[in-house]
């Protein structure tokens, strides 16, 4: 099959390229596209870098851009793909080097929603109580392994990528507010109240297209504004 | 060669469940901690478990017992298993849920709203009686939710991370450990970290074999950095392979599809474990399946065309169960076998999976050395989680029992460093040859030019271990293996990168985790040949029987091949020992 991978390392090159590699992806055994980037690392080009890690879809390590679209090289299926199979890092972040992206900005923006469990009552001897229902309604929240498709695949973030918290930030901060044990529901509620952090959100819904999780940041979202509206009224 | 220093109260290196949960209690305390982890944390290979956590609660049965998990445990273990720090995690079991639960854990929940628990392998109430529910989850995703759930609170209390750090080794000193020398990845700045603790939590090594449910990162750094450094690893010999791993892939499917009621059948629709184990069936412990699974395959009655795995039936469990219980399997599933479990039996096969062995510690997390027989701490080095041995698992861990294990035992390393500092523990002051040991291997792949690639090695090794140190072992196999990897060993000396460039090279980070590597599986091979009996995981065609006159002690190997022991400890401190017995 034949790729076409973007390049680019600081120390030696002047600018970007696309370079072109053919890979026997039978005689390698890939079925996924993570297979054949490390299959062309390891017998055909070693200074080609990317991040990988479980290689199974859980800890979000390698998500790039394939054929246009963000997702994750370990569970993107080569045979579901038109060749060239044409590979770029996540847009909108920078570059460090090939397809490894500094996602500092990203994590600002997750750090920025004061993702963990807040509550000010005096802690139980044992756990605290949550109904099935309570609980079901983290489902769909608290799966995110924060890989960023999403966030960089948003016109919002690539505007505002200071201010606006993007989708998976904002994933996040629903995933608090909704959880029965967290106290501080109004607060965090009145953290995102400005035009920037949340309001940016056109709904364009590119987050939802390319979540690797099939999780619904949108949906988190338009329910955030829904609890501020009550909160108002 | 002048390195730039940086001071710590303790440095952690690794940021799996073990290395967050000890600088959690660390960044809590006010001492000046750092994290180092080579991926941001999150990535960590804790975030891939799924079944759950072991706990005697009783929430779903209404009684438990923390004394019949310790049974268990010592059974699970074949008796190779401290009895001491299984005491104290078992004690410390209910304690340490409700701790991550109130730190926001999603766990699944029952009608009552307390923390729903499963059924899992080798967990019986009553001291070996009627299977009981004991392990507590978040669904399929536990080890996701609860590596996420550590990693938020210690954004929450403000720990100190260096992320895509890469710790190139120990830094020792004639007193002890002085702190490591790691690798920014992104520059290639090299800085040496210097502690009064260093923390290792640097998680298992699946990666010697060909095929293994561990992430690619699963590369032994402690071990070999623990081996460079002069000191022991211990019962390097125990490995475990989970019955369930996707055939061809390695992806893991968790015990709990069998706690849930799943079983595996042969060619024949057979559910074979009936036949090997008739009280527990399929969730005996993992040794146990693990072998039936081989035997059935060995003898012909395996599926598939080639008659090369075993099927996982879970299609009569219905919809409702497997999206509710199992959400993550079926993903997987049809994701890496092209199966929908809720049609089709999953493909699978016994897969390298966990480490029962590895840096000997006692219950505090402080690593021990053997000298003239007696165990001896090393002063300002602690270890915690899969790289450790305590020894919990002893021969053979039950399923459940590692998410345990990270957080009782990174939660006791933390407790331990604190009062050890507050105590006086000092720093140790590395003299200019003791920094050059450290920097040996990299300067050797910095300088190494024209050889033979890390792939090309890294391969090779893992064929060997696939080949000759799996399920089943036998005294030719395994002398044939070790001099295939002595071998392979002389030709890393020479091995190279192609790529010397300083920013983000992946290639010289895999160079220095194919060392690491290396030093596992070569302590593996050594205790191996060494344990002449069959225990837990460790099972020869040619020693079938457990040997506990000769063999039921620990077995310690050093990076220039001298072997020793240890006793294991009968002593739990408030409840009987547990004495010999068979196992099913």
């Amino acid at each position: 099959m034949r790729f076409s991978i973007y390049r680019y390392n600081p120390e030696t090159d002047q600018k970007p390229y696309m370079q072109e590699y053919d890979l026997d992806t039978e005689a390698n055994n890939c079925y996924m596209v993570l297979d054949a980037l490390l299959a062309i690392k390891n017998t055909m080009d070693d200074t080609l870098t990317l991040r990988r890690s479980c290689r199974e879809g859980v800890c979000g390590s390698d998500g790039m851009n394939i054929n246009g679209k963000n997702g994750l090289a370990c569970t993107t299926h080569l045979s579901s793909l038109k060749e060239p199979i044409v590979i770029r890092p996540l847009p909108s972040l920078p570059v460090v080097r090939d397809l490894v992206v500094d996602m500092t900005q990203f994590y600002q923006q997750y750090e920025k929603v004061k993702p963990y469990l807040q509550n000010t009552d005096p802690a139980p001897a044992k756990e605290r109580l949550q109904s099935p229902a309570e609980r079901a309604k983290l489902d769909g929240l608290y799966e995110c392994i924060l890989c960023a498709c999403c966030t960089s695949s948003c016109p919002s973030f690539w505007w505002n990528p200071e201010k606006f918290i993007g989708p998976a930030g904002l994933l996040q901060a629903y995933r608090f507010i909704a959880d029965s044990r967290d106290t501080q529901k109004s607060e965090r509620l009145a953290d995102l109240a400005d035009p920037f952090s949340l309001f940016r959100c056109r709904g364009i819904m590119n987050c939802v297209d390319v979540c690797p999780k099939g999780l619904n940041p949108t949906k988190a979202i338009n329910h955030i504004k829904e609890l501020m509206l009550e909160e108002a009224v | 060669m002048n390195l730039a220093t940086q001071l710590f109260d303790a440095v952690i290196v690794g940021g799996g469940g073990a290395g967050l949960r000890a600088s959690l209690e660390l960044a809590q305390s006010g001492l000046k901690v750092a994290v180092i982890s080579k991926v941001f944390p999150t990535r960590s290979h804790t975030v891939s478990a799924q079944g759950g956590i072991n706990a005697a609660l009783g929430n779903t049965d209404g009684s438990d017992d923390w004394r019949w998990h310790m049974y268990d445990t010592v059974m699970g273990s074949d008796f190779l298993g401290d009895q001491d720090a299984i005491e104290y995690m078992c004690k410390n079991a209910p304690q340490t849920i409700y701790e991550l639960e109130q730190m926001g854990l999603p766990f699944s929940r029952l009608d009552d709203g307390k923390i729903y628990q499963r059924a899992f392998g080798g967990q019986t109430r009553d001291f070996g009686g009627e299977l009981v529910h004991r392990t507590c989850c978040a669904a399929d995703r536990t080890g996701h939710a609860m590596l996420h759930t550590l990693y938020q609170k210690n954004i929450e209390a403000k720990a100190k991370f260096f992320n895509e750090w890469f710790a190139v080794d120990l830094v020792k000193t004639p007193e002890g450990i002085a702190g490591v020398i790691a690798l920014h990845i992104e520059t290639g700045e090299v800085v040496f970290l210097q502690a009064r603790a260093t923390v290792l939590a640097t998680g298992g090594a699946g990666r010697i074999f060909q095929s293994t449910t561990n992430a690619h990162i699963n590369t032994g750094d402690g071990f070999g950095m623990v081996l460079r450094a002069g000191l022991p690893l211990q019962d390097m010999e125990f490995w475990q392979f989970h019955p369930t791993g996707i055939a061809g892939a390695g992806v893991l499917i968790t015990e709990g599809s069998r706690g849930e009621g799943g079983y595996l059948i042969n060619k024949n629709g057979e559910r074979y474990m009936e036949r090997y184990a008739p009280h527990l069936k399929d969730l005996s412990c993992r040794d146990v399946v693990a072998r039936s699974s081989m035997i059935e395959i060995r003898e012909g009655r395996g599926c598939g065309p080639k008659g090369d795995h075993v099927l996982l039936k879970l299609d009569h469990l219905g919809a409702d169960v497997i999206n509710k219980r199992l959400p993550g399997i079926r993903e997987l599933s049809i994701t890496f076998a092209g199966v929908d479990p809720l049609k089709n039996p999953i493909p699978v096969i016994p897969t390298c999976h966990y480490l029962m062995g590895g840096i000997p510690t006692n219950v505090h997390a402080q690593v021990l050395t053997v000298k003239n027989g007696q165990d001896h701490v090393v002063e300002g080095l602690y270890a915690a989680g899969e790289c450790a041995c305590v020894s919990v698992h002893g021969a053979n861990r039950l399923g459940a029992n590692s998410l345990l294990d990270i957080v009782v035992f990174g939660r006791a390393a933390g407790l331990h460093v604190q009062q050890s500092v507050r105590e006086g523990l000092g720093y140790r002051t590395p003299s200019p040859a003791d920094i050059e040991a450290a920097l040996a291997g990299l300067q050797r792949w910095n300088s190494n030019q024209n050889g033979e690639s890390v792939d090309t090695i890294r391969t090779a090794l893992q064929k060997i271990m696939q080949d000759d140190f799996g399920v089943f072992r036998t005294a030719e196999h395994m002398r044939e293996g070790f001099k295939k990897l002595e071998k392979l060993q002389e030709r890393l000396k020479l091995a190279s990168i192609k790529d010397k460039s300083q920013c983000f090279n992946t290639s010289r980070i895999e160079a220095l985790e194919l060392d690491n590597l290396m030093a596992t599986a070569l302590a593996t091979a050594y205790l191996a040949n060494e344990r002449t009996e069959s225990r837990g995981a460790h099972a020869r065609y040619d020693f079938p029987e457990r040997d506990d006159k000769n063999w039921l002690k620990h077995s310690m190997y050093f990076a220039d091949g001298k072997i020793d022991f240890r006793s294991v400890n009968m002593k739990p401190h408030e409840v009987e020992t547990i004495t010999l017995r068979d196992r099913e």
